[in-house]
């Protein structure tokens, strides 16, 4: 009964997103006040649906309904709560049900605290995000039902993929899609602008916060995942450049070329198609990314072709939206003429060159993405593209945009000094050379790339403190005058720091812990000992355990450096019930400067165990720097401008959309 | 879209990372025997980052746990310690598996739009914003962009409250 009842709450949700799809849309067109009205309540009430829906569904999850087809073939009785729950959206039917329950979430959000923005063109947002739920709704509804009934029901579930029963993936997912449909609110204001004709600073401050928020989201969602990668997976890699990875790291590319992007139009009203169509293209390489997930095409091309059916909606309903949105932008962008000019050495500059290497860096992750899909396609031959060709394409492209990121934010809007900025940054400068330098005369090895690497990472790190020491005039001014100034600052500017700074640690991470770590596969005896890093791993054994839901075995190493006792990592290999599979469990110690991480493997038949034991120097900066990166974002959000909302525009706007067009 | 490690994952689990084929005592996670000399061994594992595991979704046979991949790295381990160079190894496997085998594709006629297509774009991104942001002469404003006195005084009073932030 509750089944049914999330069934027919979703067909109720669908009806709705079609009225809140056209009459407000309409409505607004016609300037006709009671159908613009009409957008708030219908969007709350619509995400009311859907979250009875999903409600719903989890409800059968919990109570493990093996009547319900999507239960039976995702859940299992004796599973964790937690792992019943992250179940839900664990699988094609229910991370649909999970993208809409955040689509309409953001719609109703809008509906509920919108207040500030002008009706209309909170109507034509209401609008065209509907216009997406409804295309979403209509394949889960048509192609992949999660409510449908099996019957007869049987006594158990098949369980959910080992793999996936981990803390790290099951809050990955709704983080992503928090991130990829939050985009989808840059985008509904995008079309909404077009429509209107009008784009101005006062939009930009409406859609900065959501696509922060996005973007936040998004950051913590590929972090997580690229933390699972590195502890579930085994083999201590952190980024494989998999098709499904670069799925989700196109929007981020395309979203933090956006958020730069957002700033100018706010603040200097320049750049406003430009932004508008980088809207566009975030969200449309979202759902190209749920396309190339979803459709089965990277498996293969020709897997796609015998099952079509949910892989031909989901790519008509992409060139639908890119291309509708695409054709309103050509016929629209003319229209909106852009302000303020600029000098190539300026604020605005600075954003326009991370515009264009984030943007190239995106399109050659499609590229690399798309090319052996295509080829076998067009001609039926198969290529590879992995990571080797990311790193000589991505890397290059980075490398001018972090040296930017540095010196950027001390050029003044409009006509910038360069020079000027750099002395401003001398004491980064130095620390970009000391720290290579010091790599160099130290390490045991050090090549170029690296050193280069770790002069790009301490760089971006030291120029993002020192441009805020600069604005508070840490040195040269009096504490109480640099508190004042400190005080006053915009959250913003903080935001700007810390995430800058995050990316910069991040980088560090990857350098350091890829050249230098120590790796060691062998085969150990109980009692041997293994030097790794600095470390010694000695092998005392394995014992049986019984988990809830699986049973391991678990290697037991104590870790000793100089003699004294660091740690007992107990690295573990679990065969669960329901599955033949095995997954491993590494044993992370982490250190303020390091990763200890072991792996233990099977039984060579005489008594030693196969084992991997590593030693990685700050390979938890990697993670430790993405959250920094995520938290400034967070604090940029809290920005005193977001708070208060946005400026409301000029009063007397009225008048047709062509009208104030021609005068935007 | 979840799914971003979703499928990699039922993928890597069902080919990679274990065995399913194999019963549950195979060896699923087994450590290779490493070539004696350290150096000829560090060529391999060079080697192994760049040869695809074949049943693999794009990972490369230095972290796959599947069978076909432990395969490949002995069978390069094998030609390795005959003597072979980098180049005479990658020709042999890619003798008998194609270049979709490279996880580094050749530059060749059916990959030059994949190796040029980023300097291409860069290139063109470049030329276009040089182009958009030539500065200009400046156009004359038009009257309905100019300020009215209220605006003026609005303005003023707001860059006051800002003071000298940013």
């Amino acid at each position: 009964m509750i089944v049914e009842v999330g069934h027919y709450a979703l067909i109720l949700a669908l009806a709705l997103s079609l009225v809140q799809g056209t009459f407000p849309l309409i409505g607004a067109q016609l300037r006709y006040a009671p159908w613009i009205a009409m957008a708030r309540p219908v969007a709350i009430v619509q995400f009311g649906f859907v979250a009875i829906s999903f409600a719903a569904l989890t409800h059968a999850y919990v109570v493990s309904d093996f009547s319900v087809l999507n239960v039976a073939m995702n859940s299992h009785s004796a599973k964790p709560l937690l792992y019943k729950v992250s179940g839900v959206w664990g699988n094609h039917e229910g991370s649909l049900l999970l993208w809409v329950l955040i689509l309409t979430l953001f719609g109703a959000t809008v509906a509920a605290f919108g207040g500030n923005l002008p009706p209309e063109l909170r109507a034509r947002v209401l609008s065209v995000q509907a216009l997406i739920g409804t295309g979403f709704l209509l394949f889960m509804l048509l192609t992949s039902n999660p409510f449908e009934r099996l019957v007869p029901a049987p006594t158990d579930g098949q369980g959910l993929n080992p793999l996936l029963q981990d803390p790290g993936l099951a809050f990955h997912p709704p983080f992503l899609y928090l991130g990829y449909v939050g985009f989808s609110m840059a985008f509904s204001f995008a079309l909404a602008a077009l429509v209107e004709g009008r784009v101005d600073a006062a939009w930009a401050r409406w859609v900065r916060p959501w696509t922060l928020a996005a973007w936040c989201f998004l950051t913590v969602g590929i972090a997580l995942g690229s933390w699972w990668a590195y502890y579930e997976l085994g083999w201590g890699g952190f980024w494989f450049w998999d098709p499904v990875e670069n799925a989700s790291f196109m929007p981020w590319l395309a979203g933090t070329a956006l958020l730069h992007t957002a700033i100018v139009v706010e603040k200097r009203d320049a750049l406003k198609s430009w932004t508008i169509l980088l809207a566009i293209l975030t969200f449309s390489l979202s759902l190209l990314g749920t396309f190339l997930v979803r459709s089965g095409v990277l498996t293969s091309v020709h897997a796609f072709a015998t099952d079509p059916s949910r892989g031909v909606f989901i790519l008509a309903f992409l060139v639908l939206v890119v291309g509708g949105s695409l054709t309103l932008f050509a016929i629209r962008a003319p229209c909106l003429t852009g302000g303020g000019l600029f000098a190539p050495v300026s604020r605005e500059g600075a954003l326009v060159l991370n515009n264009l290497l984030l943007t190239t860096a995106c399109a050659t992750v499609l590229l690399g993405t798309l090319y052996p899909l295509f080829l076998d396609a067009l001609t039926g031959e198969k290529v590879s593209v992995g990571p080797p060709y990311f790193h000589a394409t991505f890397v290059p492209l980075m490398v001018p945009a972090v040296v930017a990121a540095g010196i950027g934010p001390l050029l003044a809007w409009k006509r910038g000094d360069l020079a000027g900025a750099l002395s401003r940054l001398r004491l980064a400068l130095v620390f970009a050379l000391a720290v290579p330098l010091a790599t160099l005369m130290f390490a045991a090895k050090a090549p170029m790339l690296a050193v280069l690497g770790t002069a790009l990472g301490t760089w971006l790190v030291a120029a993002s403190i020192g441009e805020f020491a600069e604005r508070v005039r840490l040195f040269g001014a009096s504490p109480r005058e640099t508190w004042r100034r400190a005080k006053h600052l915009p959250r913003a500017v903080y935001g700007m720091t810390i995430a800058h700074a995050g990316a910069g640690v991040v980088i560090l991470g990857i350098v350091v812990s890829v050249t230098w770590e120590t790796e060691r596969l062998q085969v150990v005896q109980a009692g041997e000992s293994v030097p790794v890093g600095g470390y010694e791993f000695t092998f005392r054994g394995v014992e049986d355990v019984r988990g809830p839901n699986y049973d391991a075995v678990r290697g037991i190493f104590n870790v000793t450096r100089d003699g004294d006792l660091v740690t007992v990592m107990t690295p573990e290999t679990r065969i669960y019930d329901t599955s033949p599979q095995t997954t491993t469990e590494a044993a992370i110690h982490p250190t303020l400067t390091s990763d200890l991480y072991a792996v233990i493997g099977d039984p060579d038949g005489s008594g030693g165990w196969a084992a991997r034991l590593y030693h990685k120097p700050l390979v938890n900066w990697i993670w430790l720097g993405a959250i920094l990166v995520a938290a400034g974002g967070i604090v940029s959000l809290t920005d005193r401008r977001h708070r208060v909302g946005a400026p409301r525009r000029k009063a007397g706007r009225a008048g047709s959309g062509t009208a104030r067009a021609a005068r935007a | 879209m979840i799914q971003a490690f979703h499928r990699f994952l039922l993928l890597a689990a069902a080919s990679c990372v274990v065995s399913l084929a194999a019963p549950p005592a195979a060896v699923a996670i087994g450590v290779d025997r490493p070539l004696p000399d350290p150096a000829l061994e560090a060529r391999a594992r060079a080697i192994h980052k760049q040869l695809r595991c074949l049943v693999c979704q794009n990972q490369s046979i230095d972290d796959s746990n599947a069978d076909l991949a432990r395969d490949l790295r002995v069978l390069v381990r094998e030609r390795i310690s005959l003597g072979d160079s980098d180049a005479e190894v990658l020709d042999f496997v890619v003798d008998r598996y194609g270049d979709w085998v490279l996880l580094d594709p050749p530059l060749n006629v059916r990959t030059f739009a994949l190796w040029l297509g980023p300097a291409a774009l860069l290139l063109l991104g470049a030329g276009f914003a040089i182009a958009v942001f030539r500065p200009q002469r400046r156009s004359p404003e038009p009257a309905s962009d100019a300020l009215t006195p209220e605006e003026r005084a609005r303005v003023k009073a707001l860059l006051e409250r800002d003071g000298d932030a940013s």
